[in-house]
């Protein structure tokens, strides 16, 4: 259905209204985030479909750099602790910093999504080499021994056994990454970036005088509903490729 | 036998039923092929060094016969898993060569070497995110053979490991530990490798599930005649598994090489003989056939019989019950009867169901333990199918052991005192309780 306020606008097209000019909703509680959500349905929806992605994408990205170097960490172990701590490391850089800083690295716009993505793809990896590394290690002693006595190769032995038997430890640390990476991707919202964030700041600044909550709390809301919604899949992703996990449970 | 095997083996075989001797001295000479099923297994000179100077195999010299079972025994750290180890190359030999045939383990890559041998270890190992029948068909299918018929083969084995078929599906988690080394063995087996390395492979079931495992173990052994390097620390396992029996010192030295007879008759220094353990002479009857034994008649009643019919038939107190077809099912005892009870039937719960049943073809262990733990001091002794011949006594047993003993050139024993708390029972070879 599209927004009353403005019945011209095709559906499919984010309408061009800045907050302070559309009619505010009168409910300034939180409760108010309903109308508020109603009045910029479209606006809303565009972010949301933004925060989703940047929120994803940079998960999977971060797995496949983690993969390889946590799987180095854990064939070469010299390699890691420093390989860890570094990535540790990483998770320390502020995220606005880092924000502010990619276009300069990347030589993008400063509002250029790329910029969200490329950085939240460094935190995912900070998380994701040590879970990679210990899920690889996670193999029973017998099954590796097995597996070698049985003449697997190296590279067979990661990939048709060291690999399955890591999904579920490397599975929670992706779920522990997207849940992080969906408050992230709003902290970028502040500084412009099109996403959930941008509820915050209009909410901040429209209180003035007294306190406006719709889009703040419509923010926190949509977050958490978005958190657990692409928690839920990776979840479902992991039931599906571990059956052998509840067949332990089941019979 | 029921599996096909590769063509280079058939061509082996043959060559092999040319050459009249394999045995270890002309294998060690000439590195022959043995007749077996299997290849043989030769250490030539072997040494572990660890870097930090622990020496865990020392100039190892053993031959493991083609188609025979060599267990490999000792207390930790004799070196006896590092051994096995080295012929698949888990662990390389820091000096000295191992032979497989005519082949040096140490010219072949190293998975090559892995995929022509089975290799069975205490936990199994199995992988716990395949089925078990994914399980087993690991190594057939690194080797690139037929899906359809590697799974047929597979099915073909788990019911030869008694495992139902349904089991294909389950995971590991799902079974028990003796039904998940049924499975290990099976995979081992998988695509029929002329050698099998086993560790500790039953050492983690409970005592009766590994008598069970054992003697499946044996019988499947009997059909398809792999070369097995099998590791224990249990001299009982040992003795009743291997065709010889290699004893290792701490310390990686070869002690003695010896068939367990031998082993338990004639052990070649100190060491072995404490290893072997001070029960050895009654062990050692579970190498000697009683031959003929003078079995008496027994006049056993049917279950479900009069129990005043019973009191009559029993000897000294006690009265053997069979079921309708003959099979031992117990003792009763009559001289405890009240006269109240005398016109009732004889039941099942009242036997006592302590003694063993020995086979006509028993060990004299056997014979001995059957009397022994039968409660009446008779014991029982059947037929091939379980039915009633006859019984003997303890006195009988020790007899034919004395005779046995004058055969054999040795001056019979003054007292025939012989340590018979150990284990009664345990022994369940082709008896079984009387249940």
């Amino acid at each position: 259905m599209p927004s009353p306020v403005s019945p011209h606008v095709s559906p499919g097209v984010a309408p061009r209204v800045l907050p302070p000019v559309a009619p505010l909703a009168q409910d300034s509680s939180p409760l108010g985030m309903f109308g508020y959500f109603n009045d910029h349905r479209d606006e809303v929806l565009n972010w949301l479909w933004y925060h989703t992605w940047l929120s994803a994408v940079p998960v999977v990205a971060g797995l496949l750099i983690a993969l390889p170097l946590g799987w180095v960490a854990r064939r070469y172990r010299w390699t890691y602790p420093p390989l860890v701590t570094a990535a540790g490391l990483l998770y320390t850089i502020p995220s606005i910093a880092l924000f502010v800083a990619m276009p300069d690295i990347l030589g993008t716009q400063i509002l250029d999504p790329i910029n969200v993505a490329v950085a939240l793809t460094v935190y995912s990896v900070a998380l994701l080499v040590r879970v990679v590394a210990d899920g690889l290690g996670a193999v029973p002693d017998d099954v590796a021994q097995a597996a070698t006595a049985m003449g697997l190769t190296r590279r067979q032995r990661l990939l048709k056994v060291e690999l399955p038997l890591a999904v579920p430890v490397i599975a929670a640390g992706v779920r522990v990454a997207v849940v992080a990476n969906v408050s992230l991707v709003a902290v970028a919202g502040t500084i412009g970036v099109p996403n959930l964030g941008q509820l915050f700041t209009t909410g901040f600044q429209l209180s003035v005088g007294s306190p406006y909550y719709p889009p703040i709390t419509l923010g926190i809301v949509l977050c958490v509903l978005l958190a657990l919604a692409l928690d839920l899949l990776v979840v479902g992703g992991t039931w599906l490729a571990t059956p052998w996990r509840r067949a332990v449970s089941g019979s | 036998m029921r599996f096909t095997r590769p063509a280079y083996i058939h061509q082996r075989a043959a060559r092999a039923d040319e050459v009249a001797d394999s045995s270890m001295v002309s294998a060690r000479v000439s590195g022959r092929k043995g007749k077996g099923g299997g290849l043989v297994i030769r250490f030539e000179s072997v040494s572990k060094k660890y870097p930090d100077g622990t020496l865990a195999v020392d100039r190892l010299e053993l031959v493991a016969p083609s188609g025979e079972i060599t267990v490999l025994v000792g207390p930790s750290g004799c070196g006896k898993t590092t051994s096995l180890r080295m012929i698949n190359r888990m662990i390389e030999p820091t000096s000295g060569r191992i032979w497989l045939d005519d082949r040096d383990t140490a010219t072949v890559p190293t998975h090559e070497l892995r995929r022509g041998i089975g290799y069975v270890i205490q936990h199994a190992g199995l992988f716990p995110h395949r089925t078990v029948l994914d399980n087993i068909t690991t190594v057939p299918e690194l080797l690139g053979r037929d899906k359809k018929e590697t799974r047929r083969r597979a099915l073909e084995l788990m019911e030869r490991v008694g495992l139902p078929a349904h089991f294909a599906k389950r995971y590991p988690a799902q079974l028990s530990g003796g039904q998940q080394q049924r499975v290990g063995v099976a995979r081992a087996l998988a695509a029929d490798p002329p050698v099998m390395l086993m560790d500790e492979p039953f050492s983690a079931v409970d005592p009766v599930v590994r008598a069970q495992l054992q003697n499946e173990f044996l019988r499947l052994q009997g059909e398809l005649g792999k070369t097995i390097v099998f590791v224990t620390h249990d001299i009982d396992e040992a003795i009743k598994l291997g065709d010889r029996v290699a004893v290792l010192q701490v310390g990686g030295h070869l002690a003695q090489l010896a068939p367990p007879a031998e082993l338990l008759s004639d052990p070649s220094d100190a060491f072995v003989a404490g290893f072997v353990g001070r029960d050895r002479g009654y062990r050692a009857l579970g190498f000697a056939e009683a031959g003929r034994l003078p079995v008496r008649k027994e006049h056993a009643v049917r279950l479900g019989g009069g129990l005043g019919e019973a009191r009559d038939a029993a000897e000294d107190g006690w009265v053997l019950v069979t079921d309708a077809e003959d099979r031992p099912q117990g003792w009763l005892r009559t001289d405890r009867l009240p006269e109240a009870a005398l016109p009732g039937p004889v039941t099942a719960q009242e036997l006592n169901l302590g003694g063993t049943l020995a086979p006509e073809t028993a060990t004299l262990r056997e014979a001995l333990d059957s009397a022994l733990s039968s409660p009446s001091g008779r014991g029982v002794i059947v037929d091939g199918a379980g039915r009633l011949l006859g019984t003997v006594t303890a006195s009988e047993v020790l007899t034919r052991i004395e005779q046995q003993r004058v055969a054999d050139g040795r001056p019979p024993a003054r007292d025939a005192g012989l340590d018979a708390e150990t284990d009664v029972g345990r022994d369940d070879g082709e008896g079984g309780e009387v249940v």
